[in-house]
This record gives C-alpha cells, sequence and structure tokens, in this order.
C-alpha cells in the first residue's frame, strides 16, 4: 500500500510507463510528451521528497518494505547464527540477536524486529517486546563483553509492550536493567535507529558509544499519537505532535541524541532496500574503525560522558 | 505514562463550607477528618489507612532528621524544543513555578537519616505530574555523585508520571543519564534506595527508580511501566482487581517491602544502617 503523499508520484510514474508502453505498441512517437513528463516527475518528487514534514518521515519510518534488524543481518553481515532465549521465562520474538561477522570482525548483535507481512507481525508483536525480549538483549551483551566483540543494536520499535503480563513480569525493571547492562559495555556499542525508536523499549537497547539514524527514522519519549492524545486529547493530532517531538534525524543530531544520520535512497529505505543496507553497513564499519582504537575503559568512560552531557537546562 | 491521573487529581480539600479550614474528607473512604490530625498522621487516613499524596516539602521534613536538610536543588528548566501542544511550554512551566513555588519537579539535598548521611531527592507530583526532563535527570546525577563524593547514603522517592514529553528526546536521555550515573555509587559501596509513591509510572519507573539496592514502595501506590489507560487501550478488557498497584508489586517481586508511612522512616533508617558500610554494628538503633 502506498503512503499518501506517495501518491501522486506513482500515479505520474505510472502515466509514463503506460506512455512508453503505447509509443513501443503503436510505434506513435511520443519522445517530446515522456520527456515533459519525466521534467513534471523529477520536480514533483524534488517538491515532495525535498520537503519531507516530520509526520512524512514517522510514515517513512513505518513504511512496509523498510528493512528490518534481520533484512540487515542477512545483507550486511555474515554467517549470522540467531540464539534464542532469556533463559528464565521465554523467547521473545520481537527481538532478535545472536553472533555475526562484519566483514573481518566478529561481533554480537541484537535489534527489535518487526514482521515483514501481517502474520509475522502478529508471531512478533509489532516489534514490541516483553520483558523476556530485553532479558535475552542483555545476555547477548554479556556475551559481548565476555568475549570482547563488539555489540551492534539495531532500533525499530513502536515502543515497549504495554500489557498485563509485560507489567506482571516487570517491564519497567527489565528495561532499566538493560539501560545500565549496556552502558556498563567494556566493549565498542554501536545503535542504528533503522524506523521507529519509541521511548524506554527503544533506549534499553540504544546506549551505546554511537548512536546512528537513518534519514527517515525517528526517535523520541513518546509516538506521536500517544503524544497527541494526552497534549492535544485526540490521537488524530499527531502530525503536529510530530512536528512538536523534533523527532527526526536532523533534530536528534541537533540536539547531539544521534551522533550521525545515514542516508537512505531517494523516497525512503523501502524504495531500495539493498542501497540503504549497504550505507548502513559502510556507516557501521567506519564506526567501529573509529571505535576500536579505545581500550575498554576507556569505551565505557566514552559512553558514561556522552550520556551524562545530554540535557538542557540553566545554572541558577 | 500516567498522565491522565494529573488532571483528575484531588488534594485533601475542605468540602465542609462551614469550617473548611479545620477538616476535610479522605478521598478513599470519605471520613471527615480533623485537618490537623491528618497532617500529624501524615496524611494517611487513619479509618481506612488510604495513603494520600504529600508534597516534597513534606516529605523531606518527614524523612529527614530534623534541621539537618541543606538543599542543593537549584537548576532551572529550558524550552530547548521550543514546544507547544495547546500552551507553550513555557508557559506551562510558569504556571507549575508559581503553583508550587519550585522551579521544577524536584527538590533535594543532603541531610542525615537516622544519623546516616544521606543525599535525599525527592520528586514533586505537583509539579507537571513529576515529570523528568532535563533538570531533573541533572539534578538526580549530581545528587549520585555527590553522594559518592561525600560518602552518603542516596535516597530517592519517586512521584512521577514518567519522562516528560515537552523536552522529548532528552527527557529521554536523562534515563540513560541517571542510570549510569549509579555506577559512581556502585564502585564506592555506597547504599542506594528508593521509595516509590503514587504514582511511579514511565520513564521514572524504567530507569532509576527501579535501580536501588532496597525498594519501599507505600500501600496503594500505582507503579508500573506503562500506565493502566494505556494498557486497557491496548488490551482492550478491564484491568484485574489492584493490578499495578504496590501490593501487587510485591507479589510479582519487583520491590523490597510495602511499607506503611508511619514506619516508613523507621525502616528506611534500618535499611540505610545494615546497608552502609560507614555505619557499625548497631541492631535495633
Amino acid at each position: 500500500m502506498p503512503l499518501e503523499f506517495e501518491k501522486p508520484i506513482l500515479e505520474l510514474e505510472k502515466r509514463i510507463q503506460e506512455l512508453k508502453e503505447t509509443a513501443r505498441t503503436t510505434g506513435v512517437d511520443l519522445e517530446a510528451e515522456i520527456r515533459l513528463l519525466e521534467e513534471r516527475l523529477a520536480r514533483l518528487k524534488q517538491e515532495i521528497y525535498g520537503h519531507l514534514t516530520p509526520w512524512q518521515r514517522v510514515q517513512l519510518a513505518r513504511a512496509p518494505g523498510r528493512p528490518t534488524t534481520l533484512d540487515v543481518l542477512e545483507k550486511a553481515f555474515r554467517d549470522f547464527l540467531e540464539l534464542h532465549g532469556d533463559r528464565a521465562f521465554a523467547d521473545d520474538p520481537a527481538i532478535v540477536g545472536g553472533l555475526a561477522y562484519l566483514e573481518g570482525e566478529k561481533v554480537v548483535v541484537v535489534g527489535h524486529q518487526k514482521g515483514r507481512d501481517t502474520k509475522e507481525n502478529l508471531r512478533r508483536n509489532f516489534g514490541m517486546p516483553h520483558p523476556e525480549g530485553y532479558r535475552k538483549a542483555m545476555r547477548l551483551m554479556d556475551l559481548a563483553d565476555r568475549f570482547g566483540y563488539p555489540l551492534i543494536s539495531f532500533i525499530d520499535t513502536p515502543g515497549a509492550y504495554p500489557g498485563v503480563s509485560a507489567e506482571e513480569r516487570g517491564q519497567a525493571w527489565v528495561i532499566a536493567q538493560s539501560i545500565q547492562r549496556m552502558g556498563r559495555l567494556k566493549v565498542p556499542a554501536i545503535a542504528v535507529i533503522l524506523g521507529e525508536g519509541g521511548s524506554g523499549g527503544a533506549l534499553a537497547i540504544g546506549v551505546a558509544n554511537r548512536v546512528l539514524i537513518l534519514e527517515n527514522a525517528w526517535y523520541s519519549v513518546i509516538s506521536p499519537e500517544s503524544c497527541a492524545a494526552i497534549l492535544w486529547r485526540d490521537a488524530k493530532e499527531a502530525p503536529k505532535a510530530a512536528e512538536a517531538l523534533k523527532l527526526t534525524a536532523q533534530d536528534l543530531l541537533a540536539l547531539k541524541v544521534v551522533d550521525a544520520i545515514i542516508p537512505e535512497p531517494e523516497g525512503g529505505a523501502h524504495k531500495d532496500p539493498d542501497r540503504a543496507i549497504q550505507n548502513v553497513k559502510e556507516a557501521l564499519l567506519r564506526t567501529l574503525e573509529e571505535l576500536k582504537a579505545l581500550s575498554p575503559e576507556a569505551l565505557y568512560q566514552d559512553r558514561y560522558r556522552r550520556f551524562r552531557a545530554l540535557g538542557a537546562y540553566a545554572e541558577s | 505514562m500516567a498522565l491522565e491521573r494529573l488532571f483528575r487529581r484531588k488534594r485533601p480539600s475542605g468540602e465542609n463550607r462551614d469550617v473548611p479550614e479545620l477538616w476535610t474528607k479522605c478521598e478513599a473512604c470519605g471520613a471527615q477528618l480533623y485537618k490537623k490530625e491528618f497532617r500529624e498522621n501524615l496524611y494517611v487516613c487513619p479509618k481506612c489507612g488510604h495513603h494520600h499524596r504529600m508534597s516534597a516539602a513534606e516529605r523531606v521534613a518527614m524523612l529527614a532528621d530534623e534541621g539537618t536538610f541543606q538543599e542543593t536543588t537549584r537548576l532551572a528548566p529550558l524550552d530547548p524544543l521550543g514546544f507547544v501542544d495547546t500552551k507553550p511550554y513555557a508557559e506551562r512551566l510558569q504556571a507549575y513555578q508559581k503553583e508550587t513555588g519550585r522551579k521544577d519537579a524536584i527538590l533535594g539535598g543532603t541531610c542525615a537519616i537516622g544519623g546516616v548521611p544521606s543525599v535525599l531527592l525527592v520528586m514533586d507530583y505537583a509539579f507537571a505530574g513529576g515529570s523528568m526532563g532535563s533538570v531533573v535527570g541533572e539534578e538526580i546525577a549530581r545528587g549520585v555523585e555527590r553522594a559518592a563524593a561525600e560518602e552518603r547514603a542516596l535516597v530517592i522517592v519517586a512521584a512521577s508520571g514518567g519522562a516528560r514529553m515537552q523536552e522529548a528526546a532528552l527527557s529521554l536521555m536523562q534515563m540513560a543519564k541517571t542510570v549510569m550515573s549509579l555506577d559512581l555509587l556502585w564502585a564506592k559501596r555506597l547504599p542506594y534506595v528508593s521509595i516509590l509513591t503514587d504514582p511511579t509510572t514511565g520513564g521514572v519507573t524504567a530507569s532509576f527508580a527501579a535501580l536501588a539496592d532496597v525498594i519501599f514502595a507505600e500501600p496503594g501506590a500505582l507503579i508500573g511501566f506503562a500506565g493502566p489507560r494505556v494498557i486497557r487501550q491496548t488490551i482492550r478488557q478491564e484491568l484485574p482487581e489492584g493490578f499495578q498497584r504496590a501490593e501487587f508489586l510485591l507479589k510479582h517481586g519487583m520491590v523490597d517491602r510495602v511499607t506503611d508511612r508511619r514506619q516508613l522512616k523507621g525502616e528506611l533508617v534500618r535499611a540505610l544502617r545494615h546497608l552502609h558500610p560507614g555505619v557499625p554494628y548497631a541492631p535495633g538503633v
């Protein structure tokens, strides 16, 4: 299903295709018309993609076909060995992780996992983890520390699951513990926000030395819909909330919440997932190279200082 | 987030027009209470035991040894995002500041608690629902640093709807900042006790509040990650009786003790004396 604001582009693309088809089958020379429409298409794309609103970016961040953690693992990494379970209660399909190679480097990977279709989305609870998911993440962090392998995390969740069972099993407690566990890593940690960075459920695997974000991903303390429901008392005001929350990659870079933006192909990562994944891989390799020079203690201190410095207040 | 509770907050207030300043009513059982006695009973209804909310200043008076508290909190909030919803954040801040006489949602300082040198930080629910923005996060981190530098115990009284929406991602980052700062206490073997009061939810529960060495909760306090309204909307069912109340959390293993406010200082002192390596063996003091 195309996004609402993409429709004019898709319609124009379709008309150009049709004209080309007509030209081919009838032999009529439509070169001039086609060129005119292609110029119009270029202008239209520039107009739309060049001026995306925060709310449009939120929609891109959720677009079907956008690369998920497993897509990135499959294409940017080699020999991914998935590990399951929290050794206490269950295996949470909303968080995946395991051992992998990034070029010549052994790494441990953990990430939220949304479904790539409705059936898988139901199984993976739309990427909203339960406590066992965060306990699995902490297990993987332990592994990274134990063997000295870098930890790479992929963030893509609307938020930790708000439900009775999650509360019974201490959702708040495991998120706090996961933040603490990741903060204490003595290995390089890199987080990449692939799509949605929804609140504490995202931060739980986001306490990294470097936090990278895809161009159209978002990261904030609350989703625009929930924010609108509380502050505007109407979830339909989500576009306004998206604006106010300053949740886009550019805004977050200015606030120093993220360290770098990974470019997406024109129209968003779902238009050319392979290109987007390649960009993620290049950014990871660059960042890893930078962090490899630091000692275990220096990595801890670097991360500590990074988060210690965030915030805006006045001394008085 | 349990911000919905903020909007229907009821303070203990005199309903009786004839003697408005002398009497009040219990929120839970409706019993008529003589205000002076109610205050002396730490806002616990003597009839049904319901724990009413109390101000940050009263919390300090209740927990710190008399005459020992020195306030250290002093930061003022900014409006880093220029946030506007139905009202500008800057205006909301001014209104809260006027209403509470406080710059932001936290009151803290150094004191003795049962003779144990401590840093005491109390969140103020009356200020923006006790929400954690940059000021609350920074004051907590500084409080932890002070405790570590001066070999003090850390006591935090939590009362919060969660992270503050109007500072968005910066509020979220305070969760990581506060949690990481606690490492300083670990390194020096200094105790950290948190007291969860009504309500403690969202990004506050899911960060420093959940990570104390000993966690107390007040009877009946709402404590959790997601607020009950959000959960009800998500699962579209009524929530079980007592869900997310202090006793529920005790049953599920998330808190150490549910303690009546009238016994809280005594139990807190015992915990601090047990934990603090600098306090000599002295059972039952």
